[in-house]
C-alpha cells in the first residue's frame, strides 16, 4: 500500500490562505523522494469550503478529506483536534505538515499530544534521510544555531513552517482521478461540547499597504530609526518604491507601528527581490526571517553591527541624513 | 469567586546574548558559557496575568519549572514578583525532553501539586513560547494531557461575568479572534496581554520566606517512564549547526548625495520601478 504525506490546510475567511500551498509543494517535492506511489493528501476543516476543496486538487493533492460543517466556521481546540486526530488514527500519514501560524501553531501540536507522536516547530526547511525519515531543520536561539529533529519511532511525523519559509511551486504531475472526501459529521456533531471554550467571533485589522508576503522590496526599520517622524518617512519611502514597511520587535514596543509587519522568528519570514534596512542592528531573530531577500541593503550608523555582515551593500552612516535625501531622490527621478 | 493558577515557567539563557551562543566544534553541543539566566520575557507575562487575577479575585499563584536544580534562584525571582509557591521538577530522568515529554512532566508536577491540597487548579498560565527553542507547544500540549480546552497567543483576558466566564482575545495573522471560556482553562500568553511588573526589594524580602519545593522522578510515582525524559521524547535532536547567512558586504562611501545616487542606481539595477 502507498505511503500518504498529510498537509493540514490553513483557511483565512473561508479560503484556503497561500502558505497550504508552499507547504503542498513541498509535501509534492518529499512524496517523489519517497517513491513507491506516495500520495500527498489534504485534510481540510471549516464552513462553505467544497469549491475551495477542489483547487487543492490542482496542487498535487490526490485526496482532499473534507469536514465542511457550520461548527467548523471558527477553529476550537474542542473541534478541530479530536476530527484531525480520528481521520490520523484511522489512516495513519507518515508525515503531517501544519502551517505555523496563529491557529495550525495550537492544533498542529494538540493533535501530536493526542497522537503521542512528535512535531518539530517553526521548520526552515524538510529533508529526508537516508533512511527515508523525515529530518526538520529547526531553528532556535532566536535563530542563531539550526538543529536536525528527527522523529525515528512514531508515526505521524510532524512538522510545522511559517509561511513565506517554502516557494509555492505547481506539481510536475497533475492527477486526474484526484477527490474529495467528505465526511459525515451527524454522529460527531452530537458529541461535540463547547461549554469549556466556545469561539465567538473573528476580527480582521487589513494591514495597511502591501502585504509583507507580496512585496517585491521591503523597508524595514528597527529602532534606530528612532522617531515617529522618522518612521513615517520609511512608510513614504517604501510606499514611492512600490513595496512594503517592515520592521524589527523594538518599533512596535515604542508604538511606531503593529507586530503585523514584524519581520522575524516571532514575525514572518520573508523573500523580497530588494530589502532596505535602516537603523537595524542584526539581531539573529530579525535575521532569520531575511535572509531569502535577493539583494540586502542596509543603512545604520554603526559600523560593526551584525546586519552587515549580511548585507549585500553596506552604508554605515546617519540615517537622519540618508533617508529624508532617498525619499526627495526618488521622487525627484521618478517626477 | 477565588482562582487557583498555576504558571508554568522556563529559566532561559538571556536573549540579549544569543549572539554568544556558539557551538562545540568537537561535541557538537551548544555552548553557552557566561550568558546568565532568566525568566522568559512571556514567562513574566503569563505571571503578571495570573498576579493580575490573584488580585482581583482572589486565590493562590503557584509557580511550576521543569529544569536543572540551579533554576532555584529565577524561582526565587519569580516568587518575588508576587507569586505564592514555587515547585521546581528536577531530575535527569526528566532531562532531554522534547514537548510532549516536558508537558507530560509538567502534567504529573500539577496533579501531584492538586493532589496534595485536595483541589483542582482554575487556570494554567505559560507564556507564549521560550526564549530558546521557541516551539510554542507546550501549552496546547499540556492542555491536552490535561484534558481542558487551551489557547495560545493569548492577547486579551477579562472576567465577564461574576458567574465564571472569561472573554478572552487570541491574535491571528491581521485580526484577532474572541472567545468566551470557563476554567479550567490552559492558557498560553502573549507579550502583548500586559506589562510584567518589577521587583521590589520588599518583593526580595518576602520570596526568601515563601515556600518552595523540588520534587525528583520519585516524587512523581503517578508518571509513566514512557513519556518522560529523553526516552520518553518522540522527537529526537540530530546535528546542529551555525547557517552561514554572510554575505559579500560592499561598501558604499562617499558624501550623502554620492551614497544615495548609488543606491537610487543598485534599485534600478534590481528592478524597482520608482514612483512617486
Amino acid at each position: 500500500m502507498s505511503e500518504k504525506i498529510w498537509v493540514n490546510a490553513e483557511v483565512s475567511d473561508g479560503k484556503i490562505a497561500e502558505v497550504t500551498f508552499e507547504l503542498l509543494s513541498k509535501a509534492n517535492e518529499l512524496a517523489e523522494a519517497l517513491g513507491d506511489g506516495t500520495e500527498v493528501e489534504v485534510t481540510l476543516l471549516g464552513d462553505g469550503l467544497e469549491s475551495e476543496a477542489g483547487r487543492l486538487l490542482e496542487w498535487g493533492a490526490k485526496t482532499v478529506l473534507l469536514a465542511d460543517d457550520p461548527a467548523l466556521k471558527m477553529y476550537s481546540p474542542l473541534t478541530y483536534a479530536p476530527l484531525l486526530t480520528s481521520w490520523a488514527t484511522a489512516r495513519k500519514p507518515v508525515i503531517w505538515l501544519f502551517a505555523a501560524t496563529a491557529v495550525g501553531a495550537t492544533l498542529g501540536p494538540a493533535v501530536a499530544g493526542r497522537l503521542k507522536t512528535g512535531m518539530a516547530a517553526h521548520c526552515v526547511d524538510l529533508l529526508l534521510d537516508d533512511r527515508k525519515k523525515l529530518k526538520a531543520l529547526v531553528p532556535s536561539f532566536g535563530g542563531k544555531v539550526i538543529g536536525e529533529i528527527l522523529c525515528p519511532g512514531h508515526l505521524p511525523q510532524m512538522a510545522s513552517v511559517k509561511p513565506g519559509i517554502f516557494v509555492k511551486k505547481a506539481p510536475l504531475k497533475k492527477h486526474t482521478d484526484g477527490k474529495i472526501e467528505k465526511e459525515d459529521l451527524t454522529q460527531w456533531r452530537q458529541k461535540l461540547d463547547q461549554s469549556g471554550l466556545e469561539p465567538v467571533r473573528i476580527e480582521r485589522r487589513p494591514p495597511k499597504g502591501l502585504p509583507l508576503n507580496e512585496a517585491e522590496v521591503v523597508v524595514c526599520g528597527g529602532f534606530g530609526v528612532g522617531t515617529d517622524k522618522n518612521w513615517k518617512l520609511l512608510e513614504e519611502l517604501a510606499e514611492s518604491l512600490g513595496g512594503a514597511t517592515a520592521c524589527t520587535r523594538p518599533p512596535v514596543d515604542e508604538g511606531w507601528t503593529g507586530e503585523y509587519c514584524m519581520v522575524g522568528t516571532s514575525g514572518q519570514s520573508i523573500r523580497p527581490k530588494v530589502y532596505l534596512g535602516f537603523g537595524i542592528s542584526g539581531a539573529t531573530h530579525h535575521i532569520c526571517g531575511m535572509n531569502e531577500a535577493g539583494v540586502v541593503v542596509s543603512v545604520n550608523r554603526d559600523e560593526d553591527a551584525p546586519i552587515f555582515q549580511v548585507s549585500d551593500y553596506r552604508v554605515v552612516a546617519d540615517l537622519n541624513v540618508i533617508l529624508p535625501l532617498l525619499v526627495e531622490a526618488i521622487k525627484t527621478k521618478s517626477s | 469567586m477565588p482562582y487557583n493558577s498555576v504558571v508554568c515557567v522556563k529559566p532561559v539563557p538571556d536573549p540579549k546574548h544569543y549572539d554568544r551562543v556558539t557551538i562545540d566544534p568537537v561535541k557538537k553541543t551548544i555552548t553557552r558559557e557566561g550568558i546568565p539566566t532568566v525568566v522568559g520575557p512571556a514567562d513574566k507575562c503569563a505571571i503578571e496575568a495570573a498576579l493580575q487575577l490573584r488580585e482581583r479575585f482572589g486565590g493562590t499563584v503557584a509557580v511550576l519549572s521543569m529544569a536543572p536544580l540551579n533554576a532555584e534562584e529565577i524561582l526565587r525571582e519569580v516568587l518575588a514578583m508576587g507569586a505564592d509557591e514555587a515547585y521546581l521538577l528536577s531530575d535527569r530522568a526528566f532531562g532531554g525532553a522534547d514537548t510532549l515529554a516536558t508537558s507530560y512532566t509538567l502534567f504529573q508536577g500539577i496533579r501531584k501539586i492538586e493532589a496534595a491540597g485536595n483541589f483542582r487548579f482554575d487556570f494554567i498560565f505559560c507564556g507564549n513560547e521560550s526564549a530558546d527553542g521557541a516551539t510554542a507547544q507546550v501549552s496546547s500540549q499540556l492542555g491536552e494531557w490535561l484534558g481542558c480546552p487551551h489557547l495560545w497567543n493569548v492577547s486579551a483576558f477579562e472576567a465577564k461575568d461574576d458567574e465564571g466566564s472569561f472573554s478572552l482575545k487570541t491574535k491571528l495573522e491581521n485580526g484577532f479572534m474572541e472567545w468566551k471560556g470557563r476554567p479550567p482553562l490552559v492558557l498560553g500568553i502573549a507579550r502583548d496581554l500586559n506589562k510584567p511588573r518589577f521587583i521590589s526589594v520588599m518583593g526580595i524580602m518576602k520570596a526568601k520566606k515563601k515556600p518552595l519545593t523540588i520534587w525528583g522522578r520519585g516524587d512523581l510515582n503517578e508518571a509513566e517512564d514512557t513519556y518522560l525524559g529523553l526516552s520518553g521524547s518522540p522527537t529526537q535532536a540530530g546535528e546542529i549547526f551555525t547557517p552561514d547567512m554572510k554575505r559579500s558586504g560592499e561598501l558604499l562611501s562617499g558624501t550623502p548625495e554620492e551614497i544615495v545616487g548609488r543606491l537610487v542606481t543598485i534599485l534600478r539595477a534590481n528592478g524597482v520601478v520608482l514612483k512617486a
